[in-house]
């Protein structure tokens, strides 16, 4: 029961939403509420999934498990679902600070809790046909919530998105039509029992290809990644930071969650494959951060250089390096989605986030600069911040597996992100103003509900790092229920099933 | 029959990732739509074809009777998600033909508000 929480709190929110009189005020304190439950559901999943140490399964309508609907909450997911409402929370309650009118009364906040349903379904769904509808669910909210607004860079940033995306589907759907010509179930437990036995070489190569190529879009893999930089900086900070924080994150946890359940050979061609695309994302990613002149399109490439750090330790299939991931990938949602949020307070004082124009914003608004400080060195892994505890993470294991082309590639790659990171702590907050503030634009004053929820999201990254010990223990026995097949095995078929397989 | 199923799919794969090259909204979207459906017969040819048989099971016959109705619902899934997805794009794209007059792709251009 619990496990359905995070998907219908959201639902019954939107509903909620769609019904109830349409006073800014109100919408706004029911979709905080209904994130805020959803939140409450996610910490119970994990309190849950992290005592027991058993993977939490729930079987809709009591349908036995490769016929019916499966939920499955492990670890992994558990963490994925926290760290979803965490966002939600901080998203939502930035709409207090003020949105434009006409796009929340077009079901702006509705809309959000489309995406964040899609997304929690996306990581708690046990069939992986499953989680092609989920993905479609969360990628037609966000669509909306793109092209809510009507400008030229917003529609052509939509379109692209929304193409691209549409692509990865095809992708994801002809992988899924091969998968169930072959195996005959798309339950992923039933999949992972049985297909180890039916593969043939040549379809196992094309459907690994396929499902990288359909999740490495999503994810924003290179040569994939060119749909993110071209469309996360348009849309306000509030979806900015929902999209950035979540959906590539969703693409990196159904790679994760199906290559290890349905590719368990660790040394195979495609784990090399992904292993150099990884190394390749980081390079170019920043590469291309650094040739950038706006803050949301440095923050996009940095998002797309930092998903190679998510990928690598899938590629490198220990424990150790996959629990790294895992816990980059939290660190990552935190910091990035902070950023993002953090561009809103730029359009709102200067309404713009072009670094030629801005400048001087740590002259004025000290306190608020100081509070930004903290995730853009978080991002760049200055330590003791929470993006070094995660890159010790994911660097250590390369380092021990003996991966030192990649771990240097990787170390080179953070040097880049601290210098895009001090050219944008340098340029916006440190410079002299480049021109000095019009009268069109008074001196603004931070109003709390703009500041609080980057102060709420940084509050946890810095918590990251105070619970460094205990977090990366949690991700790495994630990790290790992530390759320990069987257990999933056993806990969605139950043990008499597997036995009768046998 | 299986043959002719396969041959079908490839050619709306092939067509659809050519018209998606194009420069049209209007072609990428025609593109879009060949290869979903071209996904969908994919589907259905995959997973073996069993012409004229029931999906329901009736007790006492053999189970080689039967087709297989999962694949028949998966395509019909799609298919109601393709159609949502498809409405959606066409929207935007007349949206962008209203705003810019053109449909061409790179006449969107960069903002000049």
């Amino acid at each position: 029961m619990l496990l359905t929480l995070p998907i219908l709190l959201p639902l019954l929110t939107a509903a909620v939403l769609h019904l109830m009189p349409q006073k800014a005020r109100w919408l706004r304190t029911v979709a905080f509420a209904g994130s805020l439950s959803t939140l409450a559901a996610g910490v119970a999943i994990l309190v849950r999934a992290q005592g027991g140490a058993a993977i939490q399964v729930l079987q809709v309508g009591a349908w036995p498990a490769p016929y019916g609907i499966t939920l499955v909450a492990d670890l992994f997911s558990a963490l994925m679902i926290v760290m979803v409402s965490i966002i939600g929370v901080a998203v939502t309650a930035s709409s207090f600070a003020g949105l434009d009118p006409r796009r929340e009364a077009l079901g702006y906040h509705a809309l959000i809790q489309v995406v964040l349903m899609g997304v929690a379904g996306a990581f708690l769904t046990g069939d992986i046909f499953n989680l092609y509808v989920w993905f479609e669910v969360l990628l037609i909210g966000s669509f909306v919530l793109m092209s809510l607004h009507r400008t030229r860079a917003q529609l052509q940033a939509a379109f692209i998105y929304v193409a691209l995306n549409l692509l990865a589907s095809a992708f994801l759907l002809t992988a899924l039509g091969l998968l169930y010509g072959q195996a005959g179930t798309l339950n992923l437990a039933d999949l992972a029992q049985t297909w180890p036995e039916r593969r043939t070489p040549g379809l196992d190569a094309a459907l690994s290809m396929l499902f990288l190529t359909a999740f490495g879009i999503k994810a924003g893999l290179f040569p994939l990644f060119f749909w993110l930089p071209a469309s996360y900086h348009t849309p306000p900070a509030a979806i900015g930071a929902l999209l950035a924080g979540l959906l590539t994150k969703v693409g990196v946890y159904a790679m994760i969650r199906v290559f290890t359940l349905l590719f368990p050979d660790p040394g195979a061609f495609l784990y090399s494959v992904l292993l150099w695309l990884s190394a390749i994302t980081m390079i170019v990613g920043l590469i291309g951060a650094l040739a950038q002149r706006d803050f949301r399109r440095v923050l996009s490439f940095n998002l797309v250089g930092h998903i190679g750090f998510t990928t690598v330790g899938l590629a490198l299939w220990t424990p150790a390096a996959l629990g790294g991931s895992i816990l980059y990938v939290l660190h990552h949602m935190l910091v990035i989605a902070t950023l993002f949020l953090a561009s809103g307070v730029f359009l709102r004082l200067r309404r713009t986030t072009e670094l030629d124009v801005l400048g001087g914003l740590y002259a004025s608004h000290p306190a608020a600069a100081c509070l930004v400080l903290i995730p853009l060195f978080a991002l760049a892994g200055v330590p003791p911040l929470s993006g070094f505890v995660a890159k010790v993470a994911v660097v250590g294991p390369m380092l021990a597996g003996g991966h030192y082309g990649v771990a240097a590639v990787a170390l080179c790659v953070s040097l880049l992100t601290l210098l895009s990171m001090a050219r944008l702590w340098e340029e916006a907050f440190w410079k002299p103003p480049v021109k000095p503030p019009s009268a069109s634009l008074p001196p603004q004053r931070l109003d709390a509900a703009l500041v609080s929820p980057i102060a709420f999201l940084v509050s946890l990254s810095v918590g990251l790092t105070a619970l460094a010990g205990p977090i990366s223990a949690l991700t790495i026995s994630a990790a290790e229920q992530l390759l320990d097949r069987q257990a999933y095995i056993r806990a969605v078929l139950g043990d008499e099933v597997t036995r009768a397989a046998r | 029959m299986e043959l002719l199923l396969a041959i079908i799919a490839g050619v709306l794969y092939a067509s659809g990732l050519y018209l998606m090259l194009r420069r049209r909204l209007a072609q990428l979207i025609i593109g879009l739509s060949l290869l979903s459906n071209g996904s969908n017969i994919l589907i259905l040819a995959a997973a073996g074809v069993t012409p004229g048989k029931p999906p329901l099971i009736t007790p006492g016959v053999a189970l080689e009777q039967y087709a297989d109705p999962v694949p028949q619902s998966l395509i019909l899934t799609s298919i109601v998600i393709g159609f949502g997805v498809l409405a959606f794009a066409l929207v935007i794209a007349h949206r962008v033909n209203q705003s810019v007059g053109s449909d061409d792709i790179d006449a969107i251009g960069p903002d000049r508000e």
